[in-house]
């Protein structure tokens, strides 16, 4: 079908920008600018030839497609790599925030730029790898390895608790990850292979599915993050430059909820189901818990993180709901609020630029100078909040509406964070936008620029027109969830029909 | 002919709200610097010029609804105004035709335009469906929201924001139309909670006032709370029928009579239960008890606002609700008697509130909220097309209370408090004569609108075979009563006796023209809406008016029609009654109320405090949430979650290296000692360990 390695192209086109800051060597204003005009540049090509994906994707075939697989290591681990339905969204959200990222930090970093230009490269190459890799160690690869320039970002830009924040985010995440690379080696040795699509159609053990599900899920449910392992997020978002919580928020999160989709689900379909009560409560909970938590949040990029915690509860119910609509659901939730959360850290990096402070009680009546920041934040608000006719709705309803039928009480007690969510982004909009400008330091702030401008407005675009018309992510997903969730139900009740004629 | 009436209004508001964005953009420089902007990146300098003399305006925290300004108006603020009005009309205009051509031509349309949510089984879909149900309330909404555009021309003409005002207007009124026109529960939603947003933009319109941005959110945050319950019935509808489009729900609905879902161990009735999460959702939008404090604070908002939205249109989505699903609600008698319940009790308990508030718009706001009541009364009695007809009534008379409240505010310089008027009827005679008009049309006058509407829903509730049927008779012929004593007591103290505020008196003058034609309009329809309409929504007219579109108890109609006499009359004697006293009370002898008070000053100060609800929920609700929230960060996140999870490990860590380095003395011999020791335990284990096998 394609001519040349179009999935390897995307995935590394990321580094090679990065290795080209590097030669271009030089530490003054000029040396600065490049960089940034090169990282700009290879981001959005980057896009660019990500959107040749789109364009050509095939959504009626459930399949992987765009393979490449070329032998690598020893026997059964290759390099192979290819998308379907569920990465491929992921992918577009990676290559499509990147230059919003790297124009939100044009200003704002002004040490070591050319580092940080490359960190944030090199990132990039490993979240698409995450995304496209179709073998268990090249995609551990990619997936510890993003975690070496997050660690950097957050440790070398970050705010005044930045070392704290990057070794408590390394050593959780790590200490989940642990555990998976154990399990990766149990598949290994079971199977014979580390490919993805092989695997998925290998049946395992029930005894191996199981600790391997556990493995998996201490490394997934540590990234996602899922209560209680989430205390790493807040730390981390806080302290994190705003590019760094935007990419944190907005994809790195999403690495987990991906994990769930294309190992957990598909793998250990048995011990899924077996477990789902566990990841029901958790994720009860933490839609309950986080939400009450972000009510009392005095920082605003904490009460976002909290706000994400409970959004990703939405997700992991959905995802093991493992119905049509949960599991689509989950995926479109989660390209949703990577959009939306992302959008909201860009809106506080707008005002953290400005004052230099985080605290909500800094703040109070921008509405009065900033118009144009008061209505993109209040649309980012509402879709954080889930209003229909914003992208938000349309994820929190599907998986909603997926896990009513399989969990009652689940659902319903999910559907509690609809109140609060609206009570803790409300009142954090009231604080900062709305009443009276009567802080001095406030006096002569000023509105959006046209470069802040430029990174909101096609996010407010996209976040009002998935929330009307949202069938372009739901039928790029569509086939590839019917797919695991036809998988998913006829092992379970291929084991349900065997235990009842025992 | 639909999409116009429905997307008009989309129109003026995207143009409206760019005139204003762009205004307000071209008044407030942009920059991300904040000591100097100077700093040449930012490309935007057309729009930094602006004038800076916006840094010292101020809206003073001034208590009242006011709008007292020192700036100029938004550039472009007539051009506003005058877009959205325009859209507005023709908007209406067309609803009416629509009116007569499905209510009498029958010609009901379903229009799709575009998928919304498709996965799975799960099929939703943008699509207008117009049946004689939603041709009524596109009248409704639609003749409403233009008079009050009109209004607000007038009423708004000092507010420097006034193409936002009427962007946030022409947005209510789409969002409200998305909601009556839909033909799935998921676009109804959408409607729903867009009629939310809506009404929590224009109720923190004024978003300097902390009261007004506290009463939005309570009202976004108290209707959500209700929209649990909503959503939760969409669910449960989707779980059993598996579908959410109303064609499929109506006819897969008889099927599911015996069904049960299993909730929590407890086996519900599955239609009983879905009805109720549906109704849950009802109650937060029409303010019914328990779910009904958000309404009194929206008061804060600008009074053509309360007019359009919290008394004409978006309140009555509840009522509307229960009526779109009627064949739902009428398998599931169970329901039915806890909307009756319900709608009693709003009715009886919003009206004793209202006998002694101050304030003129939270008289008649109480007043809105005991007659959605009576309308719910109607729907649990079974008698969906009286609850609309009174639903068609009240939207006129109120909205013409609360416009003609807002000509008394207007004339009063923002004054709300009926103890300091008085004597009005001879400075602002036209207020006077529609006040009246629609103090006749509230208290059921005979041949007024709320005459028929009225008393056929107290007609109904005496004949339906529910349950709480003689319940929310009685409730309702009470509230009658009560209606009457309060609205006149508002007219009286308002426009006669003396003035009590002199100042304010001598400066008041009628309204301008862009006002009093509106209200002239509203007070005609508060008397014509009644008779001509009377057998199409309560008579014989019904079955042939609503076809399918609503599924009536069978024979309550006719029912309604042979009541013993007494019945019929007695609305009417405890109008006059209630009327009488209050002509006692506030005229003849008005040193009454006030001992009254004295006498029983636990009743007056429960009435008066709103039977402390808003204290029980701050108790119950607000408090122990922001304790638990604080509670869970501090000691959930901070000392457990985090105290033995990363923090105690790295702390453990420490202490252990810390033994460890103690240990490391630097004397040979304590060194030597301890591998003389290891040696030994090395051996020891070898020979009896391993070696032992």
């Amino acid at each position: 079908m394609t001519t040349w390695p179009i999935l390897s192209v995307v995935t590394f086109l990321p580094l090679f920008g990065a290795l080209v800051i590097y030669i271009s060597r030089g530490d003054d204003d000029a040396a600065r600018s490049n960089s940034r005009w090169i990282a700009l540049w290879t981001t959005l090509v980057t896009f660019a030839v990500s959107l040749i994906l789109v364009w050509r994707f095939d959504a009626t075939n459930p399949d992987f497609q765009f393979i490449e697989k070329a032998s690598w290591l020893a026997s059964g681990i290759t390099y192979h790599m290819g998308v379907d339905g569920i990465s491929l969204p992921f992918v577009i959200l990676t290559t499509a925030l990147m230059p919003f990222c790297i124009i939100a930090s044009w200003k704002s970093v002004t040490i070591r730029v050319r580092e940080y230009m490359m960190a944030f490269l090199l990132l990039e190459t490993l979240m698409i790898g995450t995304f496209s890799a179709l073998d268990l160690v090249l995609f551990y690869l990619f997936f510890e390895g993003g975690l070496i320039p997050m660690f950097l970002i957050i440790g070398v830009w970050g705010g005044p608790r930045r070392v704290y924040a990057s070794f408590k985010f390394f050593l959780y995440t790590l200490l989940g990850s642990v555990l998976m690379l154990l399990a990766i080696m149990a598949l290994y040795w079971n199977a014979g292979t580390t490919d993805i699509p092989t695997l998925m159609h290998t049946a395992v053990p029930r005894s191996l599915q199981t600790w391997a599900w556990l493995a998996f899920f201490a490394s997934f449910a540590v990234k996602m993050p899922m209560w209680p392992v989430h205390t790493w997020l807040p730390d981390a978002h806080v302290e994190a430059p705003t590019a760094g919580s935007v990419i944190l928020a907005a994809i790195l999160l999403k690495m987990g909820g991906y994990g769930f989709l294309r190992f957990s689900l598909p793998m250990f379909p048995l011990a899924s189901h077996d477990f789902a009560w566990i990841i029901f409560s958790l994720s009860a909970i933490a839609i309950i818990y986080t939400s009450l938590v972000a009510l009392m949040q005095e920082d605003i990029k904490k009460l976002i993180a909290y706000s994400s915690v409970a959004h990703m509860g939405f997700v992991t119910m959905g995802i093991f709901a493992g119905t049509t609509q949960g599991v689509a659901g989950g995926v479109f939730q989660m390209i949703s609020h990577g959009i939306v959360s992302g959008a909201l850290f860009l809106c506080v990096g707008i005002v953290y630029d400005r004052m230099h402070t985080r605290e909500i009680a800094a703040y109070g009546g921008l509405v009065n100078r900033m118009p144009l920041y008061a209505l993109v934040f209040m649309v980012f608000t509402m879709a954080n909040v889930g209003l229909p006719g914003t992208s938000g709705f349309v994820g929190e309803f599907m998986t909603l509406i997926g896990t009513f039928k399989v969990s009652i009480p689940t659902a319903t007690f999910a559907t509690f964070g609809v109140i609060l969510s609206a009570g803790y982004a409300l009142w954090l909009y009231r604080k900062v936008v709305f009443g009276t400008l009567t802080k001095p330091a406030l006096a002569s702030i000023k509105d959006l620029t046209f470069r802040e401008g430029l990174m909101l407005f096609p996010l407010v675009f996209l976040t009002i027109l998935f929330g009307v018309y949202p069938k372009p992510v739901l039928d790029m997903s569509a086939a590839s969830v019917q797919q695991l969730v036809n998988n998913y139900n006829t092992a379970v009740t291929a084991v349900k029909a065997a235990a009842l004629i025992q | 002919m639909v999409q116009a009436i429905v997307f008009l209004p989309l129109l003026g508001a995207i143009l409206a709200g760019l005139i204003a964005i762009f205004g307000a953009h071209a008044r407030n420089p942009s920059g991300d610097t904040v000591e100097h902007h100077d700093d040449g990146h930012h490309g935007h300098d057309a729009h930094a010029q602006a004038s800076a003399a916006h840094d010292d305006h101020g809206h003073d925290d001034h208590g009242h609804d006011d709008h007292h300004v020192s700036e100029p108006a938004a550039a472009g603020s007539r051009a506003a105004e005058l877009i959205t009005t325009c859209l507005l009309m023709i908007s209406a205009g067309l609803s009416w035709v629509t009116l007569v051509d499905v209510g009498f031509m029958h010609h009901d349309a379903r229009i799709a335009l575009f998928p919304w949510i498709n996965s799975g089984d799960l099929q939703v879909a943008w699509s207008l469906r117009v049946d004689t149900l939603t041709a009524v309330m596109l009248v409704v909404v639609n003749t409403v929201s233009a008079l009050v555009h009109l209004y607000s021309i007038g009423y708004m003409d000092e507010d420097p924001h006034r193409p936002r005002f009427f962007a946030y207007l022409s947005l209510f009124t789409f969002a409200m139309l998305m909601l009556v026109t839909s033909d799935n529960l998921v676009q109804m939603f959408f409607g729903w909670e867009g009629v939310g947003l809506a009404s929590y933009l224009l109720i923190g319109f004024w978003y300097q006032k902390p009261s007004a941005n506290a009463a939005a959110i309570k009202a976004f945050v108290v209707n959500r709370v209700g929209d649990f319950g909503f959503a939760l019935g969409i669910f449960a509808v989707f779980m059993l029928l598996k579908s959410t489009d109303f064609e499929t729900i109506f006819a897969g609905a008889p099927g599911l009579a015996g069904k049960t879902i299993d909730v929590f161990g407890w086996h519900a009735d599955a239609l009983t239960l879905t009805c109720l999460l549906l109704f849950m959702g009802a109650m937060g939008k029409s303010a019914q008890f328990l779910l009904h404090t958000w309404l009194p604070d929206a008061m804060e908002g600008p009074t053509p606002v309360s007019a359009l939205i919290h008394a004409a249109t978006m309140v009555t989505a509840g009522v509307f609700m229960v009526a779109r699903l009627s064949p739902l609600f009428e398998l599931a008698p169970n329901a039915q008697a806890v909307v009756m319940f319900f709608g009693a009790t709003t009715a009886f308990f919003a009206a004793t509130i209202g006998l002694v508030q101050n304030d003129i718009k939270r008289i008649v706001a109480y007043s809105t909220c005991s007659q959605l009541g009576y309308m719910f009364v109607a729907m649990g009695a079974g008698a969906y097309s009286v609850g609309i007809f009174h639903l068609f009534t009240h939207a006129f008379f109120k909205a013409l209370l609360f416009l003609g409240s807002g000509s008394v505010i207007y004339a009063m310089h923002h004054e709300q408090d009926i103890r300091n008027m008085g004597g009005l009827k001879d400075r602002i005679p036209f207020t006077y004569i529609v006040m009246v008009i629609g103090t006749l049309a509230l208290t059921g006058f005979p041949l007024t609108a709320g005459y028929f509407s009225k008393d056929a829903i107290i007609e109904s509730a005496f004949v339906s075979h529910n349950p709480f049927a003689m319940y929310g008779f009685l409730m309702t012929v009470v509230a009658a009563g009560l209606t009457s004593f309060y609205s006149w007591r508002l007219i009286f103290k308002t426009f006669h006796g003396e003035p009590h505020d002199q100042e304010h008196y001598e400066a008041a003058h009628e309204a301008p023209l862009w006002m009093l034609v509106p209200i002239g309009v509203l007070a005609a329809g508060s008397i014509l809406a009644g008779f001509p309409f009377k057998e199409l929504f309560a008579g014989h007219g019904v079955a042939e008016f609503f076809r399918e579109s609503l599924k009536m108890h069978p024979n309550i109609i006719e029912e309604m029609h042979h009541i013993p006499a007494w019945i019929a009359y007695l609305p009417t004697v405890m109008m006059v009654v209630g009327a009488y006293i209050s002509y006692v009370f506030y005229i003849r002898r008005p040193y009454l109320p006030v001992e009254l008070a004295n006498q029983h000053p636990m009743l007056y100060q429960f009435l008066l405090n709103k039977w402390y609800f808003d204290e029980l929920y701050d108790l119950i609700f607000v408090r122990p949430a922001k304790w638990i929230g604080h509670f869970l960060w501090k000691k959930g996140d901070g000392y457990v979650i985090d105290g033995f999870g990363p923090d105690g490990i790295s702390a453990r860590v420490l202490d252990v290296t810390r033994n460890v380095v103690k240990i490391q003395t630097g004397y040979l011999y304590h060194y030597a000692f301890a591998m003389l020791i290891g040696v030994a335990g090395l051996i020891t284990w070898f020979m009896f360990g391993l070696g032992g096998q």
